[in-house]
């Protein structure tokens, strides 16, 4: 009894639904496949109503479908021409302030503006006028802000404020002027996790390693494992020419989209000439390249040697923080059980 | 000879001190102490400040009250206290050139003073005097002899409507927030910038009424929402504020009642937007001042979170009034809809500029000419434009209409904050409504799309017609601006930014399209748009224009018919001001 009582049933475009109450009307839609354009509004971040876009009709009244919970009996109507109309305009007046430089846009092909511009056709904006303008560029290594191409839906600073506790970013100035960045206007110096990428809807946020480095459409998506830490965050490996340059993640993997510096900009190792690909094994005094056969027997003869002739507690183990929960497991087994050891450690205790 | 004490108050509002009352205050007492009078005449006079009394335009205004009888001398200075010491106080006769005229009477005569009464008579910083006039009575009857739920209903059987906005019912906002079941609450005065008058003339009213409000829905804490820079105001309530404590009107166990209460300030900064409740709220919280979505409503989910009840000061300075004289009483005053009175700061093109206080349904034509004086130098009015910034402009043909919160949405405008401000023939209607763009757009806060851009871009098509670029379809563009910024804003600002547009345009289309059509500005402002040239048969060659163009673009022999090189022209108007044969045309 208690539980119906939280039930509330609406309509939205003539169909019938029944919801939790406290759900917006946004999410009751997409319960029925119903899809409302939005620009500010993310899953993920706590609703901020600012762009305007996913407007819909209540009573012949417009409202945000976002931040507008759903309520018993209400009937929603989600494109009337009349919010057509005023959704087209707010397009167009973002568009409006909005450099038209699509074609060299890194986001080109993955822009959620693009999308809606193409969406309601508009080719060139009805309300013409002024374009901010801002030279100065961050100096920042990893994220490239083109605050030009910022349409002020929040997302990053909500990223950054609510998911990583950070704070770097926030609003700045008002009217026209108002503007995202980082305080007093100095370079990014923040924990570069890069969230604030993950959740721009547009350009203006996007990462400076990649930059250039290959068109949307000509990405071939890898999906793997971040070797970076035992957290096993799912990562997407975005690849050009056989050259990983940037990476994602789903948002509905177990770290629910979100990455870290190293996951997001720390994969560039892939390419260093540098990097070891085969196991060395020094002969005479040089190293030399081997197979995983001849490195592993080698090394347990060493072992084996090591603890019959000096005894098991001449050998000590450091495992390390980029191995599994089970892998660190296996490890400290292995020299208790096979060894016969307690000299075992790991990297992240000092 | 009668001992009876001479009072003399000294306007010290903002407007009493911007005109030198400290001055002329220091002055009286610097007079009375050294030169004796006291020892002179035998009786006591005191020298007192207090708060503004409306009549901004002839300050600083100096009461002096002599057995029983008040006279009132405007334009005081300094200087002049000497004679009004030696002539009035002393010798009994008053200066009667000095005093004020028949406009200080009609000025007076025609409003209705409830709230703004005791300004100008109390001194503000004394809780004692407050108290003379039964101050905190209303407070200790509702705490008392009441419930909260009794208070409420007195206050929505006033039919009382915010006096800060769109006019919501203020006893039923605390019905609302009263019901929540969800402590603490709080509840918050917004002190506005046309608030400044009712915070430094009579603090107390709105410590008492918050104070009643706080017990209606039974909230912990009350806020002073108020900007930083409004020293004077920010300074008697302040002092209003430990009084009261020392009487124990605040803090713990109130009357004895077992209510605690406690009254705390917070500081806004410079931005139009930090009046807007959400927004205030956010600022109160530490954080930038920017609207927040609604619903949740604050009386159900406001200040960090919790109900909270925000009215405008102006409302609260009603509240001890209603509950000490009644609702019923209240509410026969105004109309059907609308009761009371409201504070209106008069300004513009008006003889009497000041703050005036009128009953609800009182018509423009009563609050201009009335009130007003009238138009100053005898020119025609225009329009008046009323409700703040985002108010709409009110066109001659409705000097008729009865202002009160029914009519003015009917013409597509708000009561607003209460500002009116008066316009005549040589103002220009287009400048006027980008002027105000130009201030909304600059105070829109950037939150929203509609706004943020909306307003820019209407401010950029109204500077295109004053500049006589504009086209006709701009005209409809502005027509399409407003309807999505009215019908998409996340708040009241971009929301309202479209009235001064949509008033004007409906009222002085002809206005527009001279200025689109024919290129001209037909009250001679926009100066893109004017052309400065020499009348020949007036003109009768002084010279007089030739010396003051500061940009040597008039030319001529003297007695002989100058000429005004149009490509030179500045358009700064100095010899259309400056000759004294009229001989220069302005079109
Ligand atoms: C842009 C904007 C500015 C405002 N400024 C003020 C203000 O300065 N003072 C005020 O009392 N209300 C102001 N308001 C109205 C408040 O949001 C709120 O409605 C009011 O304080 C409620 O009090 P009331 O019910 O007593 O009128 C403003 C509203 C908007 C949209
Ligand atoms: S930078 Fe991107 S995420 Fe941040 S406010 Fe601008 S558009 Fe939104
Ligand atoms: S309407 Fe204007 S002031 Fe209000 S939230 Fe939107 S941008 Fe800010």
């Amino acid at each position: 009894m208690e539980k119906l009582k939280n039930i509330i049933s609406l309509t939205i475009d003539g169909q019938r639904i029944t919801v939790q109450s406290g759900t917006t009307i946004l999410a009751a839609a997409r319960k029925l496949d119903i899809s409302i354009p939005v620009l500010c509004h993310h899953p993920k971040l706590t609703a901020t109503g600012a762009c305007r876009v996913c407007i819909v009709e209540v009573n012949g009244i417009p409202v945000t479908s976002c931040t507008t919970a759903a309520e018993e009996g209400m009937e929603v109507i989600t494109a009337s021409p009349y919010i057509e109309n005023l959704r087209r305009d707010i397009i167009d007046l973002i568009l409006s302030d909005h450099p038209y430089d699509c074609m060299v846009c890194e986001r080109a092909g993955s822009c959620e503006l693009q999308e809606l511009a193409y969406k309601y056709q508009i080719r060139t904006p009805v309300f013409r006028g002024e374009r901010r303008i801002y030279p100065k560029r961050d100096g920042n290594p990893f994220i490239e802000r083109d605050m030009e191409k910022c349409i002020l839906c929040g997302r990053c600073v909500k990223v950054c404020d609510e998911v990583q506790g950070v704070g770097a970013i926030d609003y700045a100035y008002k009217g026209f002027q108002t503007k995202i960045c980082p305080p007093f206007e100095r370079d990014l110096s923040c924990e570069f996790c890069g969230q604030c990428i993950t959740v721009c809807p547009t350009g203006a946020l996007v990462s400076k390693p990649s930059l250039g480095k290959g068109r949307q459409q000509d990405i071939r998506k890898v999906a793997t494992i971040c070797p970076y830490c035992g957290c096993g965050c799912n990562l997407t490996l975005h690849a050009h020419k056989n050259e990983v340059i940037r990476t994602s993640s789903p948002k509905d993997s177990i770290n629910e989209g979100w990455l870290c510096v190293k996951g997001k900009f720390g994969l560039s190792f892939i390419n260093s000439p540098d990097r070891l690909k085969t196991p060395l094994v020094r002969k005479n005094g040089v190293l030399v390249e081997a197979s995983w056969e001849e490195a592993f027997t080698y090394t347990a003869d060493r072992l084996k040697q090591i603890r019959d002739t000096r005894g098991p507690d001449a050998i000590g183990g450091l495992s390390s923080a980029r191995c599994t929960n089970e892998e660190n497991y296996l490890f400290q087994k292995f020299l208790r059980a096979a060894v016969g050891t307690n000299n075992v450690d790991h990297c992240a205790r000092y | 000879m009668s001992s009876q004490p001479i009072e003399i108050k000294v306007c010290l509002g903002t407007s009493g001190s911007a005109a030198g009352g400290e001055e002329v205050l220091r002055m009286f007492q610097h007079r009375i102490s050294e030169q004796g009078i006291e020892a002179q005449i035998g009786r006591r006079c005191t020298p007192k400040k207090v708060g503004c009394r409306g009549f901004c335009s002839r300050d600083v205004l100096v009461d002096i009250i002599r057995d029983g009888n008040k006279t009132t001398y405007q334009s005081v200075t300094p200087i002049m206290v000497e004679r009004i010491v030696q002539d009035h106080i002393v010798g009994g006769t008053a200066i009667a050139e000095w005093t004020v005229t028949d406009e200080y009477a009609s000025f007076h005569e025609k409003q209705h003073k409830i709230v703004l009464g005791p300004c100008g008579e109390i001194d503000p910083e004394s809780i004692d005097e407050y108290i003379a006039m039964q101050g905190y009575l209303a407070a200790r009857k509702a705490m008392t002899r009441m419930t909260p739920d009794d208070v409420i209903d007195e206050v929505v059987r006033s039919g009382l409507r915010g006096r800060g906005g769109s006019g919501f019912l203020t006893g039923e906002k605390w019905k609302v927030c009263r019901r929540e079941e969800q402590h603490p609450k709080y509840i918050i005065c917004n002190v506005g910038e046309v608030n400044r008058p009712l915070a430094e003339g009579n603090p107390h009213a709105i410590i008492e009424g918050l104070l009643i409000g706080g017990y209606a829905i039974c909230a912990s804490k009350g806020y002073l929402y108020i900007r930083e820079r409004y020293h004077r105001s920010v300074e008697r309530l302040r002092i209003a504020i430990e009084q009261a404590r020392e009487k124990g009107f605040i803090g713990p166990n109130v009357f004895g009642t077992g209510f605690d209460f406690e009254i705390e300030f917070s500081f806004g900064t410079e931005a139009f937007i930090c009046g807007e409740e959400t927004a205030l709220m956010e600022s109160i919280e530490g954080k930038r001042a920017m609207p927040r979505v609604r619903p949740p409503f604050p009386a159900v989910q406001g200040l960090w979170g919790k109900p909270t009840v925000i009215n405008n000061a102006e409302t609260f300075s009603n509240i001890p009034i209603i509950i000490g004289r009644g609702g019923e009483w209240f509410s026969s005053i105004g109309t059907k809809e609308s009761k009371g009175t409201k504070v209106f700061t008069l300004s513009g093109k008006v003889r009497n500029n000041g703050l005036v206080e009128i009953p609800m349904g009182m018509s423009f034509r009563d609050i201009v000419y009335g009130i007003g004086g009238g138009i100053e130098g005898d020119k025609a009015l225009k329009a008046i434009q009323v409700g703040g910034p985002s108010g709409g402009i009110i066109p001659t043909s409705m000097l008729d209409l009865g202002l009160d919160y029914e009519n003015l949405a009917k013409v597509g405008s708000i009561v607003g904050s209460g500002g009116m401000v008066v316009f005549d023939e040589d103002d220009c209607i287009v400048s006027v409504t980008k002027f105000y763009m130009e201030f909304l757009q600059r105070e829109s806060c950037g939150k929203c799309t509609p706004c943020r851009v909306g307003t820019r871009r209407m401010l950029e098509l109204l500077t295109k017609i004053t500049e006589g670029t504009g086209g006709d379809e701009d005209l409809r563009t502005l027509e399409r601006l407003s309807g999505v910024m009215a019908a998409t804003s996340l708040c009241g600002l971009g929301r309202s930014a479209p009235n001064p547009f949509l008033t004007s345009f409906s009222h002085f289309k002809d206005e527009y399209l001279a200025h689109i059509r024919d290129r001209k500005c037909p009250a001679g402002v926009c100066t893109a748009l004017i052309i400065f040239s020499v009348n020949e048969e007036q003109c009768k060659g002084c010279g007089l224009c030739k010396r003051v163009c500061p940009a040597k673009a008039i030319a001529g022999e003297v007695k002989k018919i100058h000429l005004i090189d149009p490509d030179r022209c500045i358009k700064c108007g100095a010899c259309f001001r400056a000759c004294k044969f009229k001989a220069i045309k302005k079109q």
